[in-house]
């Protein structure tokens, strides 16, 4: 006998097919609050800042260039940590089942993970493309050979292949927790490249913000309050991109499986057709 | 469990002896990358000198994909790896077999590597127990990684050109605690060599505790 489709199936299949915005009002008000931050950011670092006596104007390419490396750093350690989650939760004896992840929980910190991974590469290609173009203000070259550019590169490069392998066809399963595993691996060069200016003589200046108890402050006055501004800003859109992305995947795991259950229920009209 | 990481070893070493891919394949190209590096650079002695810790390690690291490869594809044919763990063998000291095994042929690797340093390069070596235990701690990091990422990669139809994607960029700590170490010990760098070895046991620590982790997770669905 053949059986018809369930039909929470075909709900699902006709729901991911109707669902194509990633946006709710939560989202729609954040993005708002990020476009006017992102204005009132523009009208600091461009305007109230004041110039720096060495660097002059191109100081002010720190306001994007800082605050996108701190939110790359954030990203990268919320890989790791929802890949961590994806592992305790997909562990054997936790329930999980071959071939798919069955445990919504697992689901989620895998979409974490992978949104928080592309929010990463994303800030960190930013960071590099700034830092070029202040290194040909400042040095004269879009390009040195510093330990704090080449080790940043070299994790830009990591997390490209991770979202790589993210990329894969495979089961669910098995790409997330391969996936998780290399997040975890990857996470190890975040400190060096961090570290960099510190462990090697570099061209690069050291942390513009020592958060150490009782440590120095590179930077003070305007400069300081919209370095931090710059900051709080980068956050609230890496926020509002994070979500959107988290969405863009759980349509695309959707999408998916809806695709294959439409083809199943396809092929099973064709058959009952056919006798 | 040991045991059975003995015998995992003891079967990657015995096909090794048997096919001599590492001695007649990877030996070779590693000692052929220290000769290509000489022509990049133009010959130039003092240059040479100058970078031999950082061109024994990109060396090395390229035997090291070489031998993550290989390592799996040994695997891969013919389902060995469900072979295995029909077998009854746990994750976890497939794993770390193929790792101690991995990473004994590499430093095979690296002793080649080393004398072609001494012989093309007439390099002085100032510290020669600095030398070794960086050279250990750098090779063990290289063979969990690659053993790790072997196990990620295997199956996959890109497996070739994904796993040097994968392995080259993540390796880089190992690749710069190690250099450092090197430099000293060659007198080319008056750094404090141990606190980069201490660096690079920190950094095979950290690829240990994560082996542990991920040893069930890669395998079961490999």
């Amino acid at each position: 006998m053949i059986e018809t489709p369930e039909p929470d199936l075909r709900k699902q299949a006709q729901r991911a097919g109707s669902l194509t915005m990633t946006g709710s009002v939560a989202t729609r008000v954040l993005g708002v609050v990020a476009l006017a931050a992102v204005g009132v950011m523009a009208l600091l670092a461009l305007w109230i800042s004041p110039a720096d006596a060495v660097q002059g104007d191109a100081v002010r390419l720190m306001y994007v260039h800082v605050p996108s490396i701190w939110v790359a750093y954030g990203g990268f350690v919320l890989t790791a940590f929802a890949s961590a989650r994806v592992l305790w939760r997909t562990r054997s004896g936790a329930g999980g089942t071959y071939g798919v992840i069955a445990d919504r929980q697992a689901r989620r910190w895998d979409r974490v993970a992978g949104a928080a991974a592309e929010l990463g590469v994303l800030f960190t290609a930013l960071t590099l493309v700034t830092g070029s173009l202040w290194g040909k203000v400042t040095w004269g070259t879009y390009w040195q050979w510093d330990a704090r550019l080449t080790t940043t590169v070299l994790l830009f490069v990591t997390y490209l292949g991770y979202l790589a392998l993210r990329r894969l066809p495979a089961e669910s399963r098995a790409r997330a927790r391969r996936s998780a595993v290399m997040a975890l691996i990857a996470v190890v060069n975040l400190p060096i490249v961090h570290y960099s200016v510190d462990w090697w003589r570099t061209l690069h200046q050291e942390a513009s913000l020592n958060l150490e108890p009782g440590g120095d402050r590179n930077i003070t006055g305007e400069m300081y309050w919209t370095l931090l501004y710059s900051w709080a800003t980068f956050t609230v859109v890496a926020l509002w991109i994070g979500i959107h992305r988290y969405r863009v995947l759980r349509l695309e795991e959707l999408a998916e499986e809806a695709s294959l259950e439409e083809l199943l229920a396809q092929r099973r009209d064709e058959q009952t057709a056919g006798r | 469990m040991w045991r059975e990481v003995w015998l995992v070893c003891r079967k990657d070493l015995i096909i090794e002896r048997r096919a001599r891919v590492t001695l007649v394949q990877i030996v070779p190209t590693v000692l052929l990358v220290l000769v290509v590096f000489a022509f990049a650079l133009d010959a130039n002695p003092s240059l040479l000198g100058a970078g031999a810790g950082g061109l024994f390690w990109v060396a090395v690291l390229f035997g090291a994909v070489l031998g993550a490869k290989r390592s799996f594809d040994i695997e891969a044919e013919g389902g060995n790896l469900d072979a295995l763990r029909l077998g009854g063998l746990m994750p976890a000291a497939i794993l770390w077999g193929k790792a101690a095994a991995l990473a004994l042929q590499l430093v095979l690797v690296g002793v080649f590597a080393a004398a072609g340093l001494l012989v093309l390069y007439s390099v002085t070596v100032h510290d020669w127990l600095l030398i070794v235990v960086a050279g250990l701690c750098g090779m063990a990091a290289f063979a969990i990684c690659g053993t790790l990422y072997g196990a990620m990669t295997v199956g996959l139809r890109s497996a070739d050109t994904l796993l040097p994607l994968l392995l080259i960029p993540v390796a880089a700590p190992v690749l710069l605690a190690g250099t450092r170490a090197f430099d000293v010990a060659l007198g080319t760098s008056a750094d404090q060599g141990w606190s980069w070895t201490a660096l690079l046991a920190v950094v095979l620590v950290t690829y240990i505790a994560v082996g542990w982790a991920a040893a069930g997770p890669l395998l079961e669905d490999a």
